[in-house]
């Protein structure tokens, strides 16, 4: 059979059974929540109110510490999207078609905040609400992407057969991730070019970068936290019918 | 293989000729799309000449989604694409020989009847060539981007809707390529970058093509 | 006439003389099972009846084994790699715009070649003599299945995956189409057929798929 293509540890198999990923995501999700409200907090009061202001833009910056991570996490999850769904395909695993489902909707909203926390910045910094520059349009492409992964998913009525169609559409449109990604170097943008590097240093001084840094930690958090509870969510609806769930004290309440 | 894929396109070549509107009334609509622009926008040729580069390019691809859910759906709906798909040759030669037949009736044509469209919306002779080239590596591009969408939405109701909002996100680079080539050539500059581009948004398509449609035709 | 089949069976490796041999399938659709563990072997001369109510998985079955719809469990192994088969579905697989005889040809070019002259026999078999150049959208139901049959008697296959048969045909249709089962079963071929209407052949095999799920449980439980 498949599984006997690549020779993935036991944990991995583990997490494709319904029953498991549900039990093991429980206590996760409430550190997850833990942990993106305690950087999330942090990093907003502390770059709203206490980061020094930007000496070209003055105060107006500060959206950056919503607009940033919310663009960083629709590519982000955009791509675990396509992973899940690919794993979904390859190894057979209901649950991580769940798991491209549940992303589906999150990655749309980190997008739409993006754009419009970027519409809202683009109008004190470059006079206009939209520009057609290659990182807005591609951008702007990633959320015609999801909306047409959504549609896709609410046409096909039988879930299965949904999964693996989501899971090829967003496969295909994964391509637009390393143009959204490069797009600013590629071409001559009126956007900046990225804050985050792997390997050099930023170039904001560090009391504007570190509290950046903790916004960004803290929307994968919260990312993470959101998934596990709608993958949670789509295990109560679907495995109604088998006695493990059917005894669960969280659904007899005991 | 090759004869399996020549009996397919021989066989859709004969199903259209039988059967033409279904391809001709796409080519009508390009023309008539690109003839609104001078009757609603305005006749200047000053300003049409601008225009003439995007509107060609975008009339080109909404003609093209037009006959693009037909790719798989008259085959669906009798059963003969569960024929095809049993056939002892991989499925992506399948997909293959559908796109070809697809580009032969809308890519074609379109590229063709380029020139009058340039005529009609006074873009300068000197960017046809320009034109055509742009079109030659991007319809096939949009027909086999396009395959995919239609595969993932063979048997979906309201398909055509959704057709159009899958693939439509995907065209967006091609169409950008495509106007910005021709409208390179207006201005007298080089149109290589852009022809590269072109292609390799091509090689792209070629490559992914065959493994999502067939993996999408057999949902 | 019937035999048992259940999620018990030990696996096995494919008996000597089985065209086909299935192990373990199983059948998943909107998180109902519709079956599971499901084991059997087709031997040479053999006809399976595949029965069942409206939605017990017949057709996913033999769609299964023909290879359109996905396997995620089980194995599906036929004899060899050269194994025929031809698998005719509940839509025809006749283009409308083409004649009979040149929906045979296409057809048939699919896996082989056949002259016209093969064509012309293999519609007057089917007792379509005199309509081989009429385009099938003129054809009666009864009559495109009989086009759809004469692949059948054009290209020869080791096992036929017929999924409801009898369809549109008239009593002489019927009776025709079991005595060329028949004949198929006593050349040494093998058939796996879904029908709601009873087969009048000698052995005939049956398969219930509805009493499986019951006997099996399956409705309490997933996959």
């Amino acid at each position: 059979m498949n599984n006997d293509k690549w020779r993935m540890p036991k944990w991995f198999h583990q997490m494709g059974s319904p029953k498991w990923f549900y039990e093991f995501a429980g206590p996760l999700q409430l550190w997850f929540a833990l942990a993106a409200f305690i950087l999330l907090s942090m990093g907003i009061a502390w770059g709203v109110a206490f980061a020094p202001a930007d000496y070209q833009q003055g105060n107006s910056f500060r959206i950056l510490y919503v607009h940033v991570p919310a663009a960083i996490l629709s590519q982000s999850v955009f791509l675990a999207m396509a992973v899940a769904g690919a794993i979904g395909l390859i190894w057979k695993m209901k649950v991580a078609f769940m798991v491209a489902r549940s992303c589906i909707a999150i990655g749309a909203s980190f997008t739409a905040i993006a754009l419009i926390t970027g519409a809202i910045w683009g109008k004190p910094t470059w006079g206009a609400y939209w520009v057609w520059d290659a990182r807005l349009t591609s951008t702007l492409i990633l959320l015609f992407l999801y909306a047409g992964v959504m549609a896709l998913n609410q046409a096909i009525t039988e879930r299965n057969t949904a999964g693996k169609a989501t899971a090829i559409l967003a496969i295909v449109g994964s391509i637009n991730i390393p143009i959204i990604k490069y797009s600013v170097e590629w071409w001559n943008t009126l956007h900046q070019s990225s804050t985050f590097s792997l390997t050099q240093k930023p170039s904001m001084p560090a009391e504007m970068y570190l509290p950046l840094l903790l916004t960004v930690i803290g929307s994968y958090c919260l990312f993470a936290f959101v998934l596990l509870v709608r993958t949670r969510n789509q295990i109560l609806q679907t495995q109604t019918q088998t006695s493990w769930l059917q005894q669960h004290p969280d659904v007899t309440g005991t | 293989m090759l004869g399996f894929m020549m009996v397919i396109i021989k066989r859709d070549l004969l199903l259209i000729a039988r059967q033409p509107a279904d391809f001709l009334n796409p080519l009508v609509f390009f023309v008539l799309v690109v003839a609104m622009f001078p009757l609603g926008v305005s006749p200047e040729s000053a300003l049409l000449s601008q225009m003439a580069a995007g509107v060609i390019w975008v009339a080109a691809m909404l003609a093209t989604l037009l006959s693009l859910e037909l790719l798989f759906k008259h085959d669906h709906q009798d059963g003969s694409l569960e024929q095809l798909l049993l056939a002892p040759y991989p499925n992506w030669s399948l997909v293959l020989a559908k796109v070809c037949v697809h580009w032969l009736v809308s890519g074609l044509p379109l590229i063709l009847l380029s020139p009058i469209m340039a005529m009609m919306l006074f873009l300068p002779y000197d960017a046809v060539p320009a034109l055509m080239l742009s079109l030659m590596l991007g319809t096939p591009t949009l027909s086999l981007l396009g395959a995919i969408g239609a595969a993932l939405v063979t048997g979906v109701r309201g398909g055509g809707m959704l057709l159009t909002l899958l693939i439509l996100p995907l065209y967006v680079p091609v169409i950008i390529f495509g106007a910005s080539c021709v409208a390179a050539a207006v201005l007298g500059m080089p149109i290589s970058a852009y022809l590269a581009l072109l292609a390799a948004l091509l090689i792209f398509a070629l490559m992914i093509t065959p493994w999502a449609a067939s993996a999408a035709l057999k949902l | 006439m019937s035999s048992v089949l259940s999620p018990t069976n030990p696996p096995s490796a494919a008996p000597p003389k089985a065209i086909l041999h299935v192990q373990n399938l199983a059948c998943e659709r909107d998180e109902r099972c519709l079956y599971h563990g499901l084991t059997l072997s087709v031997q040479r001369g053999e006809l399976w009846h595949i029965k069942g109510n409206n939605g017990a998985g017949k057709t996913t079955f033999l769609k299964q084994l023909a290879g359109l719809h996905s396997i995620d469990e089980g194995d599906v192994t036929y004899a060899s790699n050269t194994t025929k088969v031809i698998y005719i579905g509940h839509k025809l697989g006749l283009k409308d715009q083409l004649t009979a005889n040149e929906n045979l040809s296409w057809l048939v070019s699919l896996s082989g070649s056949s002259t016209q002259a093969q064509r012309y026999d293999a519609l007057e078999k089917v007792g379509l003599r005199g309509y081989e150049e009429n385009l099938v959208a003129h054809l009666s139901a009864g009559q495109k299945r009989r086009v759809a049959f004469a692949r059948l008697h054009l290209q020869y296959a080791d096992l036929w995956l017929l999924d409801e048969p009898f369809t549109s045909l008239d009593q002489q249709g019927i009776a025709d189409e079991q005595s060329w089962l028949r004949q198929h079963l006593h050349m040494g071929g093998s058939v796996l057929m879904t029908s709601h209407q009873e087969v009048t052949v000698d052995g005939v095999k049956i398969l219930d798929l509805g009493n499986y799920a019951l006997a099996n449980d399956l409705f309490k439980r997933g996959c």
